[in-house]
């Protein structure tokens, strides 16, 4: 069973073409990690599978109905966005919008795995960087959908909150969810994710396990860049070095 | 007192009295068009303000018809190169006080505050256009027909001038002092303009309401006119009045006004009979 | 929000009460209110029920449409300087209202006045929305707000002066502050299906500005569909602005104030702030309407004046803050 599936997407922005022919399949129990220089067209790819930007190709997520798709995947945009002084209670109860209940269960759920029991009662444009990501992170949590989808969630944490955040798409794949996140850190892609998948040069470079695609050649193709790369018992570990020659 | 004051002061600024009179005299304003045409000598009136011409508010339109108009500019009435110029006491200040710097002799005549001040203003204007004996003669007619228009009155029912914005005129004005002299009792009483709110309208009940012709053209100010209470004044009672040309200036013709109305509360009082 | 409301609604009602009983004519509460719902003899149910019970009318259905409207495009715009006064929605339904009165039209036929009123909010609406993009800038809403203003005070003075009555030029004050003096039920009937309209096109906005709260992009992922939101709070906003600037003047501030005051009692919440805002602009501008008659009983003081007075210090703290969070 497959939580979502590309089939030779494309996109189109202002005229210039940001990718083409990709195709690709998300599962259950996966974390995937969508790699790639800027400009590659992350951000483009995510938002054209959920049907944000209109694309040619097939989305299995495009074709459904809003209320279907918010019920099949939660989506947390690169911009953490918080309009208002909402409290952090309510900002994760916000989730539950899709499903038009008010049920608590998913929220307390969401607000005691991202550690928010203290902060409940705080109003969310108040907190830190770092509380305001576990909040919105709880948002979609309690969105509960099948499919997480995630654009540089880590973007601006300190590397505890770094490894806090990618270690809760661990748990969420280990009870059966799927994730797809966009990274730049390709240390943290290494480390926590289940499958990588890299996106250059308009196309769909390689997608497998993170020591398949983080080879000498496709870094120094994908990203112009050679790595520092060992095996440690926790496992793989890769550190940029220099730019490619 | 203040105003008589006034009126010397004006009257002392006027041109070099009465032995040579004025060959070309302009008008710039209303009220002083109507009574120079009154008062003025063949050929003597050389423009009137281009509002003389107006149905809607002045009472000799047709008779303006003879002179050229003006816009109450400075530059187009010095070109008329007259002789005196006649201003409102409030309007038109800038071309006056232009025409002035430019040597002009220039007459600023008050509004009429009532029907004391008819005479007093022919008398002035009169003086000043060196038209004594024909400001007498109108003055001595206004005055014969003046006294034989007020009647003695065992009722004087109760009237209201109600006009746009809901502003009504009491007993100390022009408006007021004609419907005086036509046997009504003015419920906004003795006083002078004022806005007179539309509950204090409603629970005075008076017996006749005297509106403004609506002007062409609509305008949110005259809606109240339209509202159902002053709809249903209206209709309690068989007729309402409307002010006209007559009433705005202080000149012969408000005896029209005065006239006309106390024709509307016989016609009031036979109906209520 | 129960909360909230349970202290608003009692306070409404309580004002308007008050507003019942204040006039020139000098009778106590208990009487006017008999003569408001039994008629009777005399004057009095006259002065009641067309003069009072309009204005207290007008007050609460422009008032607490005014909040309502506040709060929605505070929300869709995700910006709390957002309000239809300051932004020139309502000086373009007055641009629109004395089109509709200068040509003749609404002589007429009476609904075209509202219609045109609306019309001119909907392009004012649109216009802005299109200015200030999927991320409402302070600085770009501010001055896509000034310039609208200025042009639709502009071309409703232009009006105005061509007129040939020589009252319509003394009347942009009214147009361009506001005033419920003399109203009549007539008013109440030609607002009211429009502000109907506009209310029900809101009521449906709640959830989606709650979403909306995330940014467009998870709002939209959310199941939320931001085009037909976007319609209702354009419609929504224009139909409740211009039914109520067409029969009483653009009334400023109170979009401002009144969400700006009771957004912590939702907890910030963009959808209950919507009712509560409403029941606080019906409040709001009853009480002003009531402090213009006592300030002034005997000359029409605009209301306007007085939201203007209260709403203007509002206005520069949230300027001071917006620009506080820029540095």
């Amino acid at each position: 069973m497959s939580l979502l599936s590309l089939e030779n997407l494309s996109v189109t922005l202002r005229g210039r073409k940001v990718f083409s022919d990709i195709s690709l399949t998300i599962g259950p129990r996966e974390v995937v990690g969508l790699i790639g220089p800027n400009g590659a067209g992350k951000t483009s790819l995510m938002r054209a599978a959920l049907g944000l930007i209109p694309s040619g190709g097939r989305s299995s997520l495009a074709g459904l109905t809003p209320q279907q798709r918010a019920k099949a995947v939660a989506w947390m945009p690169q911009a953490r966005e918080i309009a208002w002084p909402v409290k952090v209670e309510d900002l994760v109860s916000l989730g539950r919008l899709p499903h038009g209940d008010h049920a608590q269960a998913p929220v307390e759920a969401a607000i005691a795995k991202m550690g928010l029991e203290g902060l409940r009662k705080r109003r969310s444009t108040n907190l830190s960087g770092g509380e305001q990501a576990r909040a919105l992170l709880a948002r979609a949590l309690a969105q509960e959908t099948p499919l997480l989808m995630a654009d540089e969630p880590t973007a601006g944490l300190d590397p505890a909150h770094q490894i806090a955040t990618m270690e809760v798409f661990g748990t969420l794949a280990a009870e059966g969810h799927g994730v797809l996140l966009s990274l730049h850190d390709i240390g943290l892609a290494a480390r926590h994710c289940t499958r990588l998948v890299l996106l250059a040069e308009g196309r769909l470079l390689a997608d497998g396990a993170p020591e398949a695609v983080l080879t000498d050649e496709l870094l120094a193709r994908g990203f112009g860049i050679t790595a520092y790369h060992a095996q440690t018992p926790d496992g793989p570990v890769f550190q940029p070095m220099h730019r490619a020659r | 007192m203040l105003r008589r004051a006034l009126i010397g002061l004006l009257l002392a600024a006027a041109p070099a009295a009465a032995q040579d009179a004025p060959a070309r005299v302009v008008s710039m304003n209303l009220c002083t068009d109507q009574l120079a045409m009154l008062l003025a000598a063949p050929g003597q009136l050389v423009s009137v303000s281009t509002l003389a011409r107006d149905p809607m508010s002045s009472a000799m339109a047709r008779e303006a018809l003879a002179y050229p108009v003006n816009h109450g500019q400075a530059e187009e009435v010095w070109l008329m190169q007259p002789e005196l110029v006649v201003v409102g006491a409030f309007t038109a200040q800038a071309a006056a006080q232009m025409l002035e710097r430019l040597g002009t002799p220039v007459l600023r005549l008050e509004p009429a505050y009532g029907l004391a001040d008819v005479p007093a203003r022919l008398r002035t204007l009169g003086a000043a256009m060196g038209r004594q004996a024909r400001a007498e003669a109108l003055i001595a007619d206004f005055e014969t027909r003046l006294t034989a228009l007020r009647e003695e009155l065992l009722r004087r029912p109760s009237a209201a001038l109600y006009y746009a914005n809901g502003y009504t005129t009491g007993d100390q004005t022009l408006a007021g002092e004609i419907l005086l002299a036509a046997g009504f009792d003015n419920i906004a009483g003795d006083r002078g303009g004022g806005q007179l709110p539309l509950e204090a309208l409603a629970m005075a009940e008076p017996e006749a309401l005297i509106t403004a012709r609506p002007y062409p053209g609509a305008s949110r100010s005259e809606e109240i006119l339209m509202h159902p209470v002053v709809r249903r004044l209206r209709a309690a009672h068989a007729a309402s009045a409307t002010t006209g040309s007559d009433w705005i200036c202080g000149t012969p013709h408000v005896l029209g006004a005065i006239d006309q109305l106390a024709a509307f509360r016989r016609e009031l009082e036979t109906e209520t009979e | 929000m129960t909360r909230a409301l349970a202290f608003l609604l009692p306070l409404v009602l309580a004002l308007s009460a008050l507003s019942l009983s204040l006039g020139p004519a000098d009778v106590s509460l208990p009487e006017s209110l008999r003569a408001l719902l039994l008629g009777g003899d005399g004057p009095l149910p006259l002065v009641m029920r067309e003069i009072r019970l309009p204005r207290v009318l007008l007050a609460l259905m422009i008032g607490g449409t005014l909040g309502l409207a506040g709060a929605a495009m505070q929300g869709y715009l995700r910006n709390p300087l957002a309000e239809p006064g300051l932004l020139g929605v309502s000086a373009s339904a007055a641009l629109g209202a004395v089109l509709a009165i200068q040509t003749g039209v609404s002589a007429a036929f009476a609904l075209a006045l509202p219609l045109s009123a609306l019309a001119g909010a909907v392009v004012a609406v649109l216009i802005l929305i299109v200015l200030a993009g999927p991320r409402a800038e302070t600085l770009t809403l501010i001055l896509a707000g000034v310039a609208l203003s200025a042009v639709a005070g502009a071309l409703t003075q232009l009006v105005l002066n061509l007129s040939p009555n020589p009252f319509a030029a003394s009347e942009i004050v009214f147009w361009m502050m506001g005033s419920l003096a003399d109203r009549s039920m007539l008013h109440v009937w030609l607002a009211l299906p429009f502000m109907a309209v506009g209310v029900l096109l809101l009521a449906g906005v709640g959830r989606g500005l709650d979403a909306l709260t995330l940014g467009e992009d998870a709002a939209s992922s959310m199941g939320i569909d931001l085009a037909r939101l976007r319609l209702r709070v354009v419609l929504g906003t224009a139909c409740v602005v211009g039914a109520g600037t067409a029969v009483a003047g653009a009334i400023g501030f109170v979009g401002l104030v009144v969400p700006h005051l009771l957004r912590g009692v939702v907890g910030g919440r963009p959808g209950p702030l919507l009712w509560v805002s409403a029941a606080g602009g019906a409040a709001m501008l009853l009480a002003a309407d009531i402090a213009v008659r006592l300030v002034a009983p005997d000359r029409d003081l605009k209301l306007g004046v007085l939201t203007a007075l209260v709403g203007a210090p509002f206005f520069l703290h949230l300027v001071w803050r917006s620009r506080g969070e820029r540095a």
